[in-house]
């Protein structure tokens, strides 16, 4: 598949147009209510970006966007530069792999991928071959004639993903996928996609999801979404090293999120904490900020063992996970979560424990929900709502 | 069971649970050959009886030397696949409009179909006989302006058109029902792959409901060749059912063994039907 490079259903206007853009889309739905707001994002061609959210939050609904099934109220969407907003869903030259797989129960696994050869004309004879290589491209070149029935959930889902690329569409359109698998399909799955992914290196690919660890796993970019609204959209990596906001620190990769004075240019206080924290990047003085902290960065300090950062936390819980400790705790009114390599002697609850960590392990983040006052700013200005700061981190992130 | 004082509890508990379901099971077989088998058992010793109670084959093969009788069941057969083919056809194309084109007062139009399956079938002959008999409305309308009488009901076109038009409930709620249950993203990954309508239809949507098509026809060829108000009240004379044959040979005549016999061919026809019906639709959904 990936020597011949596959023929294009949707025309382009060059290289350079992202394989999906929205421009401004809002969504209503039959009741009226906005069930996507003012969505702007660019996925660049080629990439796979996740869009990833709570339920509700409104990436469903950008997927079918795009797909043609949820026409927006407002705003545009184009595919590789061309204007699909009001293009019917057969035209667009998308496809789609939904969560229940919706494999067409009366047809064999090869009648199933055929079918949007056959719908779109596509010779016979050229149908079997290309239904051949669809099937191989997932391994299930040896169930063409088995009924979908027959198959296990896994295998049905890679006879979607066959059934939806066999046409070459120039995007592809993934509805969690993975949810109804277990996990262990799951993540051999996960390493199913990412090799088609580098077998099709041209075909855009935007994946729904409400588990980080696929997002993480899988995609170039990252959205963040809650509430109908792009929360924070970046590259996978940045978006978890850096999030811009508590929301995205706390969902991708469940971060502590403390609040806190600040102290000095590069030094708070979380508040309940007796000594200062240092950051490495700098703070404006006299306000309050958020700062993230990774659970697994953190370790936990005996003796007279001392860290740059240090936090006395009151624990209130202990959970052994097999090969790690994952010990709550409190420090003052603030939650504070440590995921420490499984210990010999675990702390013990009601007891007080320092945790230690290093001045890169924290990273101020802000609220959206709450109106981020300048002096809250990492290096930039104020970034008033979501929507802006999603094309603040776009700005960053595109080439 | 409570004389066995000194036996351990436990034995005498599985003979309640075996004589238990027995019982429960024999009541209603009991109630099945008293309300059901004995009267078929009944008819069909009349079928080969004379009146005075001498048994009598010969009436069989008078009756199928006769073409007016063979001529009654060819008009029974063709009348009940006529009316199964118009409701399939109509009752698959409605449901279709109301589960997939959008328009307000579907809702309305389900629940009329429920009441109109709740009436009589003769009221609703009753109805367009008022409408399109001799003496109906449009005839009446048509007089007026020196225009001559339609004909629509007299003959079996106007049974057939009667049927349908009450029959067709009976293939659009399980058609109806059966297209509430195909998966609506089937239908969307079907267009995303570049199908149309017709062909999501065709090769998605109609295979799905198929069983659901064959049991509503099947309930309709059953109900429409043993049909007798519809057949009577369309008031087509010429047009002779089986039913309606009994009803005239036995209350009409008092030629109880003419309408029994007539009554078993009916019963053999509905079923021999039934079972080809059956085995050409279970062949199509394979």
């Amino acid at each position: 598949m990936s020597a011949d490079r596959p023929a294009r259903l949707a025309e382009t206007d060059g290289s350079t147009a992202p394989g999906i853009e929205f421009r401004d889309v809002t969504v209503r739905g039959d009741d009226g209510r906005v069930i996507l707001d003012s969505l702007t994002m660019a996925v660049p061609r080629g990439e796979i970006v996740a869009l990833l959210g709570p339920s509700g939050a409104g990436k469903t609904t950008a997927l079918r966007a795009v797909a043609g099934f949820q026409a927006p109220s407002s705003g545009q969407v184009l595919l590789a530069g061309r204007d699909v907003t009001s293009v019917a869903p057969r035209d667009r030259g998308i496809g789609m792999v939904v969560q229940s797989y919706a494999l067409f129960p009366h047809m064999s696994v090869a009648q199933n991928v055929a079918y949007g050869l056959r719908s779109r004309g596509v010779r016979r004879r050229d149908t079997t071959e290309r239904v051949r290589e669809a099937l191989a491209m997932v391994g299930m070149a040896s169930f063409a004639d088995r009924r979908p029935s027959s198959l296990s959930g896994g295998q049905q889902q890679r006879v979607a993903i066959a059934r939806a690329l066999a046409p070459r569409p120039a995007v592809l359109l993934l509805d969690e996928p993975l949810s109804a698998l277990d996990a262990q399909l799951r993540s051999g799955m996960l390493a199913e996609l990412a090799r088609l992914h580098r077998e099709l290196p041209d075909v855009t690919m935007l994946y729904v999801t409400h588990g980080q660890n696929e997002a993480l796993a899988l995609a170039d970019r990252i959205a963040v979404m809650a509430d109908a609204r792009l929360v924070e959209y970046g590259a996978s990596e940045s978006l978890y090293r850096d999030p811009e906001y508590a929301f995205t620190a706390r969902f991708l990769g469940a971060s502590n999120v403390l609040e806190g004075m600040v102290a000095g240019d590069h030094e708070v206080l979380v508040h309940g904490a007796p000594s200062a924290l240092r950051l490495v990047e700098p703070v404006r003085g006299g306000s309050t900020v958020r700062l993230s902290v990774r659970p697994h960065r953190v370790r936990l300090l005996c003796g007279d063992e001392h860290g740059t950062n240090e936090l006395a936390v009151t624990v209130t819980d202990v959970q052994w996970r097999g090969a790690t400790h994952h010990v709550t705790g409190t420090i003052g009114t603030q939650s504070f979560a440590a995921e420490l390599l499984e210990l010999s002697v675990p702390p013990t609850v009601g007891s007080t424990v320092r945790f230690g960590f290093e001045p890169h392990d924290v990273v101020v983040v802000r609220d959206p929900a709450t109106a981020v006052r300048p002096d809250h700013g990492t290096a930039e200005a104020a970034v008033p709502g979501p929507s802006r700061a999603s094309r603040h981190t776009l700005a960053r992130s595109m080439p | 069971m409570t004389a066995v004082l000194g036996a351990p509890p436990a034995l005498p508990r599985p003979r309640t649970r075996v004589t238990g379901p027995a019982v429960a099971a024999l009541v209603p077989l009991a109630v099945l050959l008293v309300l059901g088998v004995y009267p078929l058992v009944l008819l069909l010793s009349n079928a080969v009886h004379d009146d005075l109670g001498t048994v009598d084959l010969a009436r069989w093969g008078e009756l199928f030397g006769n073409p007016v009788f063979l001529d009654v069941i060819w008009t029974t057969v063709r009348i009940g696949v006529l009316t199964t083919i118009g409701c399939v056809a109509l009752g698959t194309f409605l449901a279709l409009v109301i589960a997939f084109v959008p328009f307000p007062g579907t809702g309305f139009v389900v629940g009329a179909l429920n009441v109109a399956v709740s009436f009589p079938s003769f009221l609703i002959t009753l109805a367009l006989v008022f409408v399109w008999g001799d003496v109906g409305v449009v005839n009446g309308g048509l007089a007026a302006i020196g225009l001559g009488p339609v004909h629509l009901l007299d003959g079996q076109w106007g049974v057939v058109l009667a049927e349908v038009v009450y029959f067709t409930p009976f293939v659009l709620r399980p058609v109806l029902g059966a297209l509430e249950n195909v998966d609506r993203r089937q239908v969307e990954v079907a267009e995303s792959l570049g199908a149309g309508p017709w062909r999501i239809i065709r090769t998605v949507v109609l295979p799905e409901v198929l069983p659901a098509i064959a049991a509503g026809g099947a309930l309709v060829l059953m109900y429409s060749l043993n049909e007798f108000g519809i057949v009577l009240f369309t008031g087509a004379k010429d047009v002779q059912t089986l039913p309606t044959l009994v009803y005239s040979q036995a209350i009409g005549r008092g030629e109880y063994q003419t309408a029994a016999i007539a009554a078993v061919v009916n019963v053999a026809v509905s079923i021999g039907l039934y079972l080809v019906a059956r085995r050409v639709t279970r062949a199509g959904v394979r």
